[in-house]
């Protein structure tokens, strides 16, 4: 079936031209891509198309002598992707070749209907094959712009406050998965850095569900701040928590928890010296005592 | 997967770990790695790099570029003639958290790149490649 | 042969490792500590490790081997600087170094070396917060 590589290539500069001109009647987005930049990739993935075709027959594209052709549609595919082309235009770059490829089949081939036949038929169910290669990778480069943005998305939902000298405080809302956990850990520890903070508090009232995964995910962060000289402790521990940690045996024995953020802050200004005192010249309510609470 | 560049380096002395390291945070620096992967990068080239001088007996350390579709990434190749390992899960497991294991650094490693695979036979040597992507 | 410098300060030791070591360089550092301990009588050791951008397992267990053998020669060792990339990788690694103590910055190293004898001298360092 190499008569498709030969056609190809005697009429290659026509077949690309009329590919181009197709192109640009249906699709070309000449605001995404220049016309050198368009010349060129045409170009590349015609001789592409001849090489695989001579290499490894037009049937098996899987095969050894199309790798380049498939390399060269992933990576046009992919940037395609991320330039904001839609998958229909992509797709077309490679089912728009049909035509002038058709017609220079029928040219050569004119006095063999027999071989005329079998060879578009070849070259079409070819370049079917390229196209639903190029929208493969398209998907895949969109799936990984989409992933990346998630990545940012996280970047933002992770804040490290600083309530006083020293004490930091990371509310954390929402799941907490691996990838989450590097982001949180980064942000935490540059921070303690960056503010020489000594403690961490670690709230976890956000934090829907604590199973294993989530309980080492919590250490992680722990031990990588402990290696830096920085204690966490942790607070939000809410009841049905508590239960869950014990009842899946999860160890936190060197790990300080606290019920409130307000019992680990204190906590953290005790263990760096500090206490909050009332001021004896506030004004005292002539009934404060009936309104007195326990403050310790 | 096309690889853009690639080079050699031989791990037959301690100092040849040390350069390996340095080749392979420039080579992460150069490709914009954030700093985090190319600590995790460089701290797994250096396992690697030393399980192939004291546990292979020497070897060589292979750094390429490589890229596939729009992402681009480092792959690190080590490869040794030496006594190879008889179970390698068992290797995979070993016990690091109390700091002292005998091991080999390869559970470790595997948690710090992306890709890892590893070939070995025992009295043949071993080869182990690991991938980090941007 | 090129060595790690170890200082003497009064009753501590400071190390600050600036190069990246190769191994031979990693066993002599452990060498030259253990030996300053017992010829000084030092019971401090500091550790400055602000400038290493790589700990693998192997420095990490040198680092846990000095302070273990600091410990049983009379010594505590505090471990200052590291950089929340290589906190993050030696995690990721599975090591948690047990056994090493760790501070923020050299001032806090010393603190926790020294700060329980200065309290009892100097009396409290409470900070009272007005609320």
């Amino acid at each position: 079936m190499s008569e498709i590589a030969e056609i190809i290539s005697k009429n290659e500069d026509r077949i690309r031209a009329e590919w181009i001109r197709d192109m640009s009647k249906s699709v070309q987005r000449s605001d995404l891509m220049s016309k050198t930049e368009l010349d060129e990739q045409s170009r590349a993935l015609l001789s592409a198309i001849v090489q695989g075709v001579k290499m490894s027959g037009p049937t098996d594209v899987s095969a050894s002598g199309w790798t380049a052709a498939r390399e060269l549609l992933q990576d046009i595919s992919a940037s395609r992707a991320w330039q904001g082309f839609s998958s229909v235009e992509v797709a077309t770059f490679v089912l728009s070749l049909k035509q002038p490829l058709f017609a220079s089949i029928r040219e050569s081939l004119d006095k063999n209907q027999e071989k005329l036949l079998d060879t578009i038929w070849a070259a079409t169910e070819l370049l079917d094959r390229l196209a639903l290669i190029t929208t493969e990778a398209f998907l895949t480069a969109r799936e990984e712009l989409i992933s990346r943005q998630q990545q940012e998305l996280l970047e933002l939902s992770t804040p490290v406050v600083k309530l006083w000298d020293g004490i930091l405080a990371l509310p954390i809302i929402g799941t907490l998965d691996s990838a989450r956990t590097q982001v949180v850990m980064e942000n935490l520890l540059q921070t303690v850095v960056a503010t020489n903070s000594k403690y961490a508090i670690i709230d976890i009232t956000g934090v829907p569900t604590v199973d294993t995964l989530v309980a080492q995910h919590l250490l992680k962060t722990i031990t990588a701040a402990r290696l830096m000289g920085a204690e966490c402790i942790i607070s939000g521990v809410r009841p049905q928590i508590a239960q869950t940690i014990v009842h899946l045996g999860i160890n936190l024995e060197d790990v300080v928890t606290k019920a409130k953020l307000s019992d680990a802050f204190a906590l953290a200004l005790a263990r760096s010296g500090r206490t909050v005192t009332r001021l004896a010249s506030a004004p005292v309510n002539p009934i404060s005592h009936l309104l007195a609470k326990r403050e310790e | 997967m096309s690889v853009l560049k690639r080079e050699v380096l031989p791990l037959k002395t301690s100092n040849d770990v040390v350069l390996a390291r340095q080749k392979v945070r420039q080579w992460a620096v150069e490709l914009r790695f954030s700093l985090v992967d190319q600590t995790k990068l460089v701290t797994a080239a250096s396992e690697l790099a030393r399980n192939a001088l004291d546990h292979g007996k020497g070897g060589s350390m292979t750094v390429e570029v490589v890229n596939v579709a729009a992402k681009s990434g480092l792959r690190l190749i080590f490869e040794d003639q030496g006594p190879g390992i008889p179970d390698i899960e068992l290797a995979l497991k070993d016990g690091f958290t109390s700091g002292s294991g005998m091991g080999l650094g390869l559970g470790g490693s595997k948690r710090l790149v992306n890709e890892f695979s590893i070939e070995t036979e025992v009295g043949k040597g071993t080869k182990v490649t690991v991938a980090r992507w941007r | 042969m090129e060595r790690i410098p170890v200082l003497r300060m009064g009753t501590l030791l400071l190390i600050t490792i600036q190069v990246d070591m190769h191994d031979k360089l990693a066993m002599q550092l452990q060498d030259d500590v253990t030996q300053r301990i017992s010829e000084w009588g030092s019971t401090g050791v500091l550790i400055d490790i602000s400038s290493l951008e790589i700990v693998d397992s192997f420095i990490g267990r040198m680092l846990a081997n000095i302070a273990a053998m600091s410990r049983v020669l009379g010594a505590e060792t505090v471990v200052v600087g590291m950089q929340p990339a290589v906190a993050i990788t030696l995690v990721e690694l599975g090591m948690s170094l047990p056994g090493v103590r760790a501070a923020l910055s050299v001032e806090a190293g010393m603190e926790l070396l020294f700060g329980n004898a200065a309290a009892t001298n100097s009396g409290s360092s409470d900070e009272r917060t007005q609320a």
